[in-house]
Parts: C-alpha cells; sequence; structure tokens
C-alpha cells in the first residue's frame, strides 16, 4: 500500500462516517457540524484527485460561507431536538429500499468499467498544466466567460430573493 | 506511467455519498437537515466531475464543479430563506407538517 492508497481510504472511510453523522445526528448543529467534517475530508480526496483549486475552493466556500449560514439559520430559528431521528413508516422503508437498490446497481455498473491507465500523463506540459489556478483562470475567462457571468446574474438574484423572501417588510 | 488508484474507486465513493445524501433526505423531517443533505449530493457530483476529469486528463470538469459550486452557494441562500419564511409562517420546520399545497 503507497501513501496515496492509505490517503484515499482514510479520506473516503472518514467522509462516509461525516456524512451518515449529518444523517443520524438528532441536533441540527451536530448534524452542520458532520457536514462541516464531510467537506474537510472530501476536499482532501479533491487534493487526491490533482484538483487542488477545487479542494481550496470547497474549504472556503463551503466548509466556510455555506455552512456559517447553516448555522445562523439553525441558531435564529433555535432549533432542538425534535423527536426520533428513525421512525419508521411506510414510504420512509420504500425509501431506504430504493436507496439501496440505487447504490447496489451504481456500484454494479461502476466495478464493470475499464481500468485504464492514465495514458496523458506522459505529456509533460498538459500535466504541468493541470488543475492549476492560472489554467483554470485563463479557460473561466476565454472560453467560458458567458456561462461565468451568467452564475455571476444567478448568485445577484439569489441574494435579492434570499432578502425580499426572508424580510417579514421590505 | 503512474500507478495511481482508479476511477472506479472515485466512483464508488461518489455514488455512496450521493445515496447517503439521498437517504437523509427521504427520511428525515427537518427542512435544514434535508437541505444539508441535498449539499452531500451536490459534492456527490462535483466528486464525479472531478474524477472524470482526471480520467481524461481535461480540467473542464474542474470548471464544472466551480459552477455547481456557485449554483449551490445560491440555492442554499434562497432555501434558507424560504425556511425562515415558512417557519415565520407556520413556526415549525418540520415537513410532514408543512402540507397546506397537498391538494
Amino acid at each position: 500500500m503507497n501513501a496515496e492508497q492509505v490517503l484515499f481510504w482514510l479520506f473516503s472511510v472518514c467522509t462516509l462516517v461525516a456524512a451518515s453523522g449529518v444523517i443520524f445526528a438528532r441536533n441540527p448543529v451536530a448534524s452542520a457540524m458532520s457536514l462541516v467534517a464531510t467537506f474537510f475530508f472530501l476536499s482532501g480526496i479533491y487534493v487526491l484527485l490533482w484538483a487542488h483549486t477545487i479542494a481550496a475552493l470547497q474549504v472556503l466556500v463551503y466548509a466556510g460561507a455555506i455552512m456559517v449560514l447553516f448555522l445562523f439559520v439553525i441558531m435564529l430559528l433555535s432549533l432542538t431536538d425534535s423527536g426520533p431521528v428513525l421512525h419508521f413508516t411506510p414510504s420512509r422503508i420504500a425509501g431506504g429500499v430504493a436507496v439501496i437498490a440505487l447504490f447496489v446497481s451504481l456500484t454494479a455498473v461502476f466495478r464493470k468499467l475499464p481500468t485504464a491507465e492514465l495514458t496523458w500523463v506522459g505529456d509533460a506540459a498538459k500535466l504541468k498544466n493541470f488543475g492549476t489556478i492560472q489554467h483554470l483562470g485563463e479557460v473561466m475567462y476565454t472560453q467560458w466567460l458567458f456561462p461565468f457571468e451568467a452564475v455571476s446574474l444567478l448568485l445577484l438574484v439569489a441574494i435579492l430573493g434570499a432578502v425580499v423572501v426572508a424580510k417579514p417588510r421590505i | 506511467m503512474i500507478q495511481t488508484i482508479s476511477t472506479s474507486h472515485y466512483l464508488i465513493l461518489a455514488a455512496a455519498l450521493f445515496c447517503l445524501g439521498m437517504l437523509g433526505v427521504l427520511i428525515r423531517r427537518n427542512a435544514l437537515v434535508v437541505f444539508m443533505c441535498i449539499e452531500l449530493m451536490l459534492n456527490a457530483t462535483n466528486l464525479t466531475f472531478l474524477a472524470f476529469a482526471r480520467e481524461r486528463g481535461d480540467d473542464l470538469g474542474h470548471l464544472s464543479a466551480f459552477f455547481i459550486i456557485a449554483v449551490a452557494a445560491a440555492e442554499a441562500a434562497v432555501g434558507l430563506a424560504i425556511v425562515i419564511s415558512v417557519f415565520r409562517a407556520r413556526g415549525t420546520v418540520n415537513i410532514e407538517e408543512i402540507q397546506s399545497m397537498k391538494h
């Protein structure tokens, strides 16, 4: 086992344990904290996938900004524990069975994927540029400029919408 | 040639994460926890994009992940505003008690 395999298994087990914590924690604050842990471990996985820029963004935007928003709302509503988490009803059991079936079928498909070697790694120039913030920035501000501007507009609309919806009187 | 963890390992991890998020959406009643589970599912999607980006040696997948993060931020802002507004009107965030739009 080399270092990459050790890190992969460590991060994936931690990610899945923390994600289960999100679902099965009784207190919403505990769920939010588990979600922060999930995002951190997942950014480790992103680094293993040579996506350093996205890993940094994951920590800054998700674990930073979005989770602060969640915690603000939890504390604003001062939610407390609300009864047992698992309350079995027919629809929930059906949902659980559907989730297990989805996971089994997805796993069956992914295991059949050909395990191709990464042939492009031989291209030194490509490897040097892969996932760097410089290369991503170049592509984003030239080829993907229009989607980028569209997303900025979407964020503006979302901010205005959030204020309009959440404020009792404007 | 570099020996690495294969893409299918990452895809199975993404599938597990997506299924955990979906399980949370289906079994939890607290609207905030449901939102957090949607974030889990979006992260599983990001992981898939990044895994295929490395497989193909094409970092446009990284840009897709970037856009998903931005859209997830917008979704969280609007969704949480709706949760606050519903809580103000009903005094609860339990999604089983909020069913006035049911026929």
